[in-house]
């Protein structure tokens, strides 16, 4: 439970970090928080050479809204943005999805931008970014990139991030007017990883789903647009009475396998209940 | 490697630190974490050790204020700030109240997670909200206890709030 030796390196700048990482390679790894990353070292799961400590970098800090978007630096801890005004006031869903990220004490030093790079399925920020259609922005020695956040998780803890790049922010556009959204998990405990959850945004009209938008969390390889289900929720009316109408796009969007502990089947009808739970409860439009 | 003949950071750094409002300068080295620091080089061992992989909410100090674990923490990390353990708090009397009513409601049996729950404990107290039993058991669940099973802690921290008037 001790970690192995690497060098560390807390430089000055962006522009200093990501030189340090390309200079040193793919096995140099850029720190923010740590929350997931000391866990890993402590465990031995990782042995980077260098961690380049980003955590203090003030240009990957702050939450400001320009232009109907809220910019949500990469270093932002999860506390920090659960109690600020702009996000509360235009993207409550934010404050909704993070305050299941969990606990205090990992709350008060994580950051969005370490959870988003890490992409653990089971996370509550790629689920939401993608639902949300935020824009991930990167930055390396070659200059800085933008990245739609659906574009930007592309596998079980994998994401299109170069050995080279460090997430600069993350900039969420605020839900057009006439967008519900809604969010649910389960956990064993508050702030355990999710078993299932989901996040919804979607228009309602004349008590009918229009184009929704839905990702599962916990219950899905990586965060990614639930395409079958978007497709079998669209028209439908609500609330939804059963799961018969969608349970084979359920499957595609969510395949669940038997580990230890968890029957597949028991996920797969944790992600039915808790879909029709948080798309019965989404509050209408007035 | 990219074949640079400069390498870039070091394996042992000079942190200066202030802890428990005392300056601490010292040499480390830069795998350790925060909770072996303030154990092993400052002999501070009220900050227990249980998983050292950010599970059992143990190993809670306060970095800058706020609950952090110290297993998940390099050393490193916490250069240039302030942290608070279990010792300064008590010596503060910050915790008075709190060590009061857990012993009142016999919230701690062998006592190996009090001083993370303490110290979480303070810090929802510190934030000034009325919450309910359940808001408690939530900010709590990162704090694994063994004995007691929950109820006496979250009945102390209850009282507590309840004298202040922050119970719901």
């Amino acid at each position: 439970m001790k970690a192995r030796g690497f060098r560390y390196y807390r430089p000055g700048s962006l522009k200093e970090a990501v030189h340090a990482l390309r200079d040193t390679g793919p096995d140099a790894v850029a720190m923010a928080g740590g929350q997931s990353l000391l866990a890993a070292l402590n465990m031995r799961l990782s042995n980077p050479s260098l961690i380049v400590d980003i955590g203090d970098l003030p240009e990957l800090q702050g939450i400001e809204e320009v232009d109907g978007v809220v910019r949500i630096g990469a270093t932002t801890r999860h506390a920090d943005i659960l109690r600020n005004a702009v996000i509360g006031k235009r993207v409550p869903l934010i404050c909704e999805v993070g305050s299941h990220i969990a606990h205090a004490a990992v709350r008060n030093r994580g950051t969005i931008g370490g959870s988003l790079a890490y992409a653990d399925p089971a996370a509550e920020w790629p689920a939401a970014m993608v639902a949300l259609q935020a824009s991930v922005i990167l930055a390396s020695p070659r200059g800085e990139r933008v990245i739609p956040a659906e574009q930007f998780f592309v596998g079980l803890l994998e994401t299109a991030l170069e050995s080279d790049e460090i997430i600069v922010r993350v900039d969420v556009p605020i839900p057009a007017s006439g967008i519900i959204t809604g969010f649910g998990e389960l956990a064993r405990r508050h702030g355990d990883f999710a078993i299932a959850g989901l996040v919804v945004c979607t228009l309602i009209d004349k008590h009918k789903l229009i184009d929704p938008r839905i990702v599962y969390l916990g219950c899905s390889e990586y965060a990614r647009p639930a395409v079958n289900m978007m497709r079998a929720l669209d028209q439908m009316e609500i609330p939804l009475s059963n799961a018969a109408n969608f349970a084979d796009a359920l499957r595609k969007d969510a395949p669940s396998n038997d580990v230890p502990g968890l029957r597949g089947e028991t996920r797969q009808k944790i992600a039915e209940v808790l879909t029709r739970r948080v798309i019965n409860s989404l509050e209408r439009p007035k | 490697m990219s074949g640079n003949d400069r390498e870039i950071g070091l394996e042992s750094i000079v942190i200066d630190v202030l802890i428990n409002d005392r300056r601490v300068v010292r040499r480390i080295d830069v795998r350790q974490h925060l909770g072996d620091f303030l154990r092993v080089d400052l002999e501070l061992t009220g900050t227990h050790l249980g998983c050292e992989h950010g599970v059992c909410g143990a190993c809670t100090i306060l970095l800058d204020g706020r609950t952090t674990r110290a297993c998940l923490t390099l050393t490193a990390q916490a250069h240039g700030k302030q942290v608070h353990t279990i010792e300064g708090l008590s010596e503060s009397g910050a915790l008075d109240e709190l060590r009061e009513a857990f012993i009142a409601h016999n919230a701690a049996q062998c006592a190996f997670c009090s001083s993370g729950m303490l110290l979480t404990a303070h810090e929802l107290l510190q934030l000034g909200k009325t919450v309910s039993r359940d808001d408690i058991r939530n900010y709590l669940s990162g704090n694994i206890c063994r004995c007691t099973g929950y109820h006496a802690i979250i009945d102390a921290v209850e009282s507590v709030l309840r004298a202040k008037g922050g119970a719901a």
